[in-house]
């Protein structure tokens, strides 16, 4: 049993943003981390190879800058057995369809019976790059899982809605969004991250490994969707605030919601 | 084919155990919208399910022109597989130049599914749509017309991007539930209905559906509330909520939450406010003991009228609330419930 899983390396958007002098998002001043729907899903593959060490073997997969090695490392500390790093300068600027074309095309490189990516990442928010996937290889795809089982050849997985889940079986190899209810994912172990840089290896990619792959698909220009403009979102300002005792409060809310007519 | 011969702004019409999703409604008001600035082009909704054709008049009734209808055993309930060879052969016979697609749990699903199947672009989770030129400063005759102008918000709602689909056709997006306004329901208005056969093929990638599970708990959509009382973390417990409860009782309002919240177990994701939740905009947003991460606040801060309680009063949620009230929630909110309904009573 070999799966693949997918993780991207991200600003920490909750630990507090960063923007430089001209408005944009400053990367270099935040902290990176993996995923976490991502994580989530790497650690459902690892629960997989836990019952099974002998028979499973878990690749993390990831695209971005040279720098995003750190991430790889930080998944084989927690237990995957590879990694490997798709970077190239000419795959930079990618939009959902050219970034998940790239994956696709790495993923051709490796066997694999199941594939697991994040439902979404926290910067991009998109949820696409995964169904993308698994539409570029022609695999049958379940999003936002929330329980993965696997037996002889089939996954059954839990399928999140707004209002109800379906219990869905699906034969294998194929793609599965995780979300990070999933589980909690592992913390590193320190023999893990000893073995991470000196034992385990990372294979990285470029371009021309890359095979049956259209440049028209890849970078900047391979995007079908182009950036128009970029700004800081405008918010609204501070109103007042109070600081009263209970009943003081209380009038004080009373007035506002007989003064704008909510009650 | 010329990208000027892709005609028509489309929506997928979400249906679910046979009932229109709100967020049709949503996208056909914006769709009207859309095809007026474009000079009166033809308003048409994507109806995929099993015996739905009945659901037609009232699309049309919500401003459709034309329904397209799927109508097939394969999709009766959501599955990825045949819901995206039903959309994509609408999309490659009727050719839009616009495809709307809420992002909802199927539709953030099924939207990347079909626009790489019809090799175009999409853009998530859209909270504005435009008609405008791209790009955005060129001098008219140096820029491309017509063009659909997707706004979303990113990084955790901390910055916002205007993306164009300038070479592919159909433009896609998918658009946030609750952000867009529906029309006024025009009662007995007909939409042209068509019938379509896409040809299903059965193959691999159609999953079997073993056991469909209803939340019993849902009872609400709170993203239609007209005053919601969202509790945080600060709640503390999830048998204090009651004190919520109560509130919203009095006031007429209904109970939301943070992530926090949902993450605790304390509450079910559907009265989840954020940006993994749902966006809200209600007339009157009770904010308590919610400190207000960017994430909370991208669903809440179109509100009207934004109250925070907490007793923090360094809390980020001060930074959006029109009033904000620094104290114990456990003391402030059982007050305002008897003073709301005696002011009720008098």
């Amino acid at each position: 049993m070999k799966i693949v899983v997918c993780i991207k390396q991200v600003p920490d958007t909750a630990g507090g943003v960063q923007f430089n002098p001209d408005g944009t998002l400053n990367r270099a001043a935040m902290l990176t981390i993996m995923n976490p729907d991502d994580k989530a899903g790497l650690e459902a593959a690892l629960r997989i190879k836990d019952a099974d060490p002998d028979n499973v073997e878990v690749t993390a997969l990831t695209m971005g800058l040279p720098k995003a090695d750190d991430v790889l490392r930080e998944a084989m500390a927690m237990g995957a057995d590879k990694g490997v790093l798709i970077t190239d300068r000419v795959l930079g600027g990618a939009d959902t369809w050219a970034t998940s074309s790239t994956i696709a095309a790495g993923l051709r490189n490796i066997d694999y019976d199941l594939i697991i990516t994040g439902r979404q990442a926290i910067d991009g928010d998109t949820a696409q790059v995964g169904p993308q996937i698994a539409e570029h290889l022609g695999l049958p795809v379940i999003s936002y899982a929330e329980d993965i089982k696997l037996e002889d050849g089939y996954v059954t997985v839990k399928r999140q809605y707004e209002d109800r889940y379906h219990m869905l079986k699906a034969k294998l190899p194929c793609l599965i969004t995780a979300l990070a209810e999933l589980n909690e994912p592992r913390y590193m172990s320190p023999g893990g991250i000893f073995d991470a840089y000196d034992e385990k290896e990372v294979t990285v990619w470029g371009r021309n490994d890359l095979k049956d792959l259209d440049d028209a698909n890849i970078g900047l220009a391979g995007s079908p969707t182009k950036i128009a403009k970029a700004s800081d979102k405008v918010r609204k300002g501070a109103g007042e605030t109070v600081n009263l005792d209970p009943k003081e409060s209380v009038d004080y809310i009373m007035g506002k919601l007989l003064e704008k007519h909510v009650i | 084919m010329a990208l000027e011969d892709y005609k028509g702004v489309y929506i997928f019409a979400q249906q679910v155990d046979n009932k229109l999703d709100n967020i049709a409604f949503e996208l056909l008001g914006k769709a009207r919208d859309l095809a007026n600035d474009l000079g009166g082009v033809e308003v048409a909704a994507v109806l995929l399910g099993s015996g739905i054709k009945d659901l037609a008049d009232e699309l049309a009734e919500y401003g459709a022109d034309k329904v397209i209808v799927v109508d097939d055993a394969r999709l009766e309930t959501y599955r990825t597989e045949p819901y995206a060879q039903a959309l994509a052969g609408v999309i490659n016979e009727f050719k839009p130049e616009i495809m709307l697609v809420g992002a909802t749990a199927i539709g953030r699903d099924l939207g990347p599914t079909v626009s790489a199947r019809v090799a175009t672009g999409l853009t998530a989770d859209c909270t504005s749509l435009d008609i405008g030129q791209f790009p955005l400063n060129a001098e008219p005759d140096k820029a491309k017309q017509n063009q659909l102008l997707m706004t979303r918000p990113a990084f955790g709602g901390n910055t916002i991007a205007t993306i164009a689909c300038p070479d592919n056709r159909p433009q896609m997006a998918t658009v946030r539930p609750g952000v867009m306004q529906k029309i006024e329901p025009k009662k007995g208005a007909k939409a042209e209905v068509v019938e379509f056969n896409p040809g299903f093929q059965e193959n691999d990638r159609y999953v079997e559906i073993l056991e469909v599970v209803k939340d019993v708990a849902k009872t609400v959509d709170i993203s239609e509330a007209k005053i919601l009382v969202s509790g945080g973390r600060g709640v503390g417990s999830p048998e204090n909520f009651k004190l919520l409860e109560d509130l919203a009782d009095a006031i007429g309002g209904t109970v939301s939450c943070s992530r926090a919240v949902v993450d605790n177990g304390w509450k079910p994701k559907d009265l989840q406010v954020g940006q993994t939740g749902k966006t809200v905009r209600p007339n009157v947003y009770f904010a308590i003991g919610i400190s207000g991460a960017i994430q909370h606040v991208a669903g809440m801060e179109e509100s009207d009228i934004i109250i925070a309680i907490n007793k923090d009063e360094t809390a980020p949620i001060f930074e959006v609330a029109d009033y904000g009230i620094v104290g114990d929630l456990n003391k402030i909110v059982p007050l305002l419930t008897d003073a709301i309904k005696a002011q009720m009573a008098s």
